[in-house]
């Protein structure tokens, strides 16, 4: 970062905002200089989505200043946000797949705005080459990559020239070959003098780029650090508070028997945009975790869907558990069988959510619960209070529903109704995706825990970090290829991180899903 | 200033608040609704609330209007809560009636002690039929269960019409579009001396409590109750909603079914074109007016079956259009969706000025 004596870009000072039942920023202030890159850290529900949505003009703050470049001003829209310079590229991205890249820009610029800048397919060509975002102006959204659809994001911002870009979890949906990109177009834009205000979980990323950080607990910010005087152990314990050990090198075990097959195992995409699954084949074994790695999209709900029987096709003689067919089987049928899941999406698949929690222990856990067809209510209220309070998930009591979990809560207590049915074989999707780093570690041991009781466990999962933490074996997907199998300890970050690209495929039909990043 | 604003968990006394207050709303309307036609709104509301609880003989004319609302309101309202849009209940229950009829002529004055219950039976099991179809066409085909009930209620209604002016037309019946009168084997046993209340009645306050028990208690009324709250959840356990579909429609069919039959072998004692005043689609709002609760559907079609024989005494007494029943009905369930939008929100007040 070049040093500006300059004013500051953006300053907050006490921003607070009080949501019904929750404050959700609690005289919040902080200060953002030309061409800084600011992490800003939190656990989930610190109150940074809240922040960053003040800041872009989604969120009125109830109380506060926001200084823009020296001035006090309001931003009470979007629109004031991005005429200020304001770009922001959230999570889950605003774009239409059936229009070209060019056109979803123009989508969001005024007629102004496009007469100033003439021919927008030029400009764009232009800035790619510029920032290295490598993004052509004439492709179809829907052709591009999880990666290319995030720089496109990033172009709509750079064509309307923004002083400050909001990246909210950039990285959670990239290979490590993306992320590496990512950040070289975030340095430069930081040299060119653009501030960057970065939220992530990752610390790891922050320790390597921001320049500072701020971090929020409960709304309120409890620390300012610079990153790269801390290590992400440090950072970790500023976020949680107390943390009382960190989740790091546990043991790794071999599989006994294999249990569960799958054998070259094709299918057609059911969804227009979804992945077909093409010769899949592998073994899991009793006593392991099996690690499949992956960008979101390339064929790891397809190939959950099909495991669990809730994808109705059958697939003739390629799953197999324990050696005979189950591949005719209903989902509920195959449950009975010692198999169990926890899916990715908590609320609405995994929980009702307008159910109380001892009714969704019910959802899968009906063995022994159930007499005559009759359901035995206090049992299962009984039960659930344990489950509660085994996995420490936080809520008011057996009775509450599932929607007023926090997402890490729900989980935790998916993941102990799952494991609490003793299943022969877990399969287990992105287990700690937005989880805070208390209730990660909690998932990680009893998933551990499992393991060492003797059940076999896939683990699916776009977090390669964890991945390399938990597995015993890993594998990588793309475009409904599955990689080679290995051992976690005869591989690396690079290779898997190929693996996810799609290297592995060969010569033979490489879609264009598969470019690597620039 | 008054601004909504969403609540962070539903009200649950606004759940069982809205139905009343929007009782008492739709009262309000009716008050400035019979002032504007030059009618006393006292007198006017006295006559649909009142007078229809006023005797003895008024109580059970309500019951026997009550019988029939009621059958259809617990079927829908387990439809309903599967997430299933059942419109049908009207068509169901003439198929019922059509099938029970046809039955009863067959058995023409035979004395069997089979007579009632097979008669019975054949209601049951054509209103069955009636729910399947449309059924098999969501299951099979994805069509829109909404389109096909109700396109299934008008060809049951005119395959009615069909059948009083040909196959079951009463020879003797001077050409009028009306069946035989069934024999006393095949009527339906009255449950009192002086009143009309037949059995179909207590069926239907059975059904109620079967089905109250049902999805309260049993492991099928915990996976429908899943199924129709959260369908991915549903499949993700393992449920087949296939299989629940099914149960949940047939069900339904079979109790609308039930109503039709118990129609004709009760009050009518013969097929008539018009069996039915609307019971199947009144039976929607009381299914709603009931919070999809099988005993709330008991306080909910005594309510509405009040607001019919009310309509009528109106119209005797006060000659009011007995069309003022079906604008009750309707309004009625305009307030009762407009309340319900205060369960998950509430109005806040603040002094601030907006900015």
């Amino acid at each position: 970062m070049k040093k500006y004596n300059l004013v500051s870009r953006l300053e907050l000072t006490n921003i607070t905002k009080q949501y019904p039942g929750c404050l959700a920023n609690d005289n919040v202030s902080l200060t953002l200089m030309p061409g800084e890159i600011h992490a800003l850290l939190g656990e989930n529900g610190a109150g940074k989505s809240t922040l960053v949505k003040t800041i872009y003009g989604v969120v009125a703050p109830d109380k506060g200043d926001i200084i823009w470049n020296g001035k006090e001003v309001s931003i009470k829209s979007p629109s004031v946000a991005r005429d200020l310079g304001i770009g922001m590229v959230f999570q889950h991205f605003s774009l239409f797949e059936t229009l070209t890249v060019s056109q979803n820009i123009e989508l969001c610029l005024s007629k102004a705005q496009l007469n100033e800048i003439g021919d927008l397919g030029e400009r764009i060509t232009k800035l790619s080459e510029e920032y290295g975002l490598n993004v052509k102006p004439s492709r179809y959204v829907h052709s591009l990559s999880i990666g290319e659809r995030q720089r496109v994001e990033i172009m709509r911002c750079l064509v309307q020239s923004v002083k400050l870009l909001i990246l909210d979890e950039p990285t959670s949906v990239l290979t490590p070959q993306e992320v590496s990109g990512l950040f070289d177009v975030l340095r430069t834009l930081s040299n060119e003098g653009c501030s960057i205000l970065f939220i992530s979980h990752k610390l790891h990323e922050v320790t390597e780029i921001c320049h500072k950080a701020t971090i929020l607990r409960g709304g309120k910010v409890v620390d300012t650090c610079i990153p790269q005087d801390e290590t992400p152990a440090s950072i970790a314990k500023m976020m949680v508070g107390d943390l009382a050990e960190q989740d790091a090198g546990y043991a790794k075990k071999e599989g006994t028997v294999s249990i569960f097959n799958i054998e070259d195992l094709s299918l057609p995409a059911k969804q227009p945009f979804g992945t077909a699954l093409k010769n899949l084949s592998f073994e899991l074994k009793s006593g392991e975790i099996l690690g499949i790695a992956g960008v979101a999209g390339n064929g790891q709900d397809e190939l959950m869907a099909i495991i669990s029987g809730e994808d109705e096709r059958t697939v003739n003689n390629s799953i197999s558990l324990d050696g005979a067919d189950i591949s005719h089987l209903h989902a509920g049928e195959r449950r009975k069988l010692g198999m169990a899941y926890v899916p990715e999406e908590r609320l609405g698949r995994g929980a009702v959510p307008d159910m109380s929690l001892t009714e969704n222990t019910l959802l899968t856990h009906s063995e022994g619960f159930i007499k005559n067809g009759l359901v035995d209510w206090p049992s299962i209220k009984d039960y659930t209070s344990k489950l509660i309070a085994k996995y420490k998930v936080k809520c008011h009591g057996e009775f509450s529903e599932a929607k007023s979990l926090s997402g890490g809560n729900l989980q935790k207590f998916i993941m102990g109704r799952e494991i609490g049915q003793n299943p022969k074989v877990l399969i287990c999707a992105h287990p700690t995706w937005g989880v805070d780093v208390g209730a990660a570690l909690a998932i990680h041991q009893a998933l551990l825990e499992l393991r060492d009781k003797g059940a076999a466990i896939l683990l699916i999962s776009e977090d390669i970090d964890e991945l390399f933490l938990l597995a015993d074996r890993m594998a990588a997907v793309c475009d409904g290829y599955l990689s080679p199998v290995v051992k976690t300890e005869n591989t690396n970050i690079d290779q898997i991180g190929q693996w996810m690209a799609g290297t592995f495929i060969g010569n033979a039909s490489v879609s264009n899903k598969q470019e690597t990043t620039a | 200033m008054i601004h909504i604003q969403a609540r962070t968990e539903p009200s649950s006394l606004m759940k069982i608040a809205s139905p009343l207050l929007a009782i008492a709303l739709t009262l309000v309307f009716g008050c400035v609704l019979f002032s504007a036609i030059g009618k006393s709104p006292t007198q006017a509301l006295h006559v649909l609330l009142i007078a229809p609880l006023a005797d003895s003989y008024n109580i059970g004319e309500m019951f026997v209007k009550m019988g029939p609302l009621l059958l259809c309101a617990v079927g829908l309202s387990l439809c309903y809560r599967a997430n299933l849009w059942n419109i049908g209940a009207e068509g169901q229950l003439l198929a019922g009636a059509l099938g029970g009829s046809a039955m009863a002529l067959y058995f023409g004055d035979s004395n069997s002690l089979f007579a009632l219950p097979v008669t019975l039976l054949a209601g049951i099991v054509s209103g069955m039929l009636w729910a399947a179809i449309p059924t098999y066409l969501k299951l099979r085909f994805n069509s829109n269960l909404i389109l096909t009930t109700i396109m299934f209620n008008y060809i049951g209604l005119y395959l009615l019409i069909w059948a009083v002016h040909g196959p079951l037309r009463d020879p003797q019946g001077f050409g009028f579009p009306e069946s035989a009168m069934f024999a006393d084997a095949t009527l339906l046993p009255t449950l009192f001396e002086s009143s009309r209340i037949h059995l179909g009645v207590a069926f239907a306050v059975i059904s109620a409590f079967i089905a109250w028990f049902i999805l309260s208690k049993s492991h099928l009324g915990f996976q429908i109750r899943v199924f129709g709250s959260d369908e991915p959840a549903a499949k993700y356990a393992g449920f087949s909603g296939k299989k629940l579909s099914w149960m949940v429609m047939l069900f339904a069919g079979a109790l609308a079914g039930l109503a039709g039959v118990s129609e004709t072998t009760g009050p009518i004692g013969q097929l008539v074109p018009n069996v039915s005043p609307g019971y199947g689609y009144s039976a929607i709002i009381v299914a709603y007016l009931g919070r999809l609760h099988p005993l709330g559907a008991i306080l909910a079609a005594v309510f509405m079956a009040v607001l019919y024989m009310g309509g009528d005494l109106a119209q005797i007494e006060m000659g009011i259009p007995v069309a003022v029943v079906s604008m009750f009905q309707g309004v009625l369930l305009f307030f009762l969706l407009a309340c319900d939008f205060f369960i998950n929100n509430r109005l806040a007040f603040s002094n601030q000025a907006t900015n």
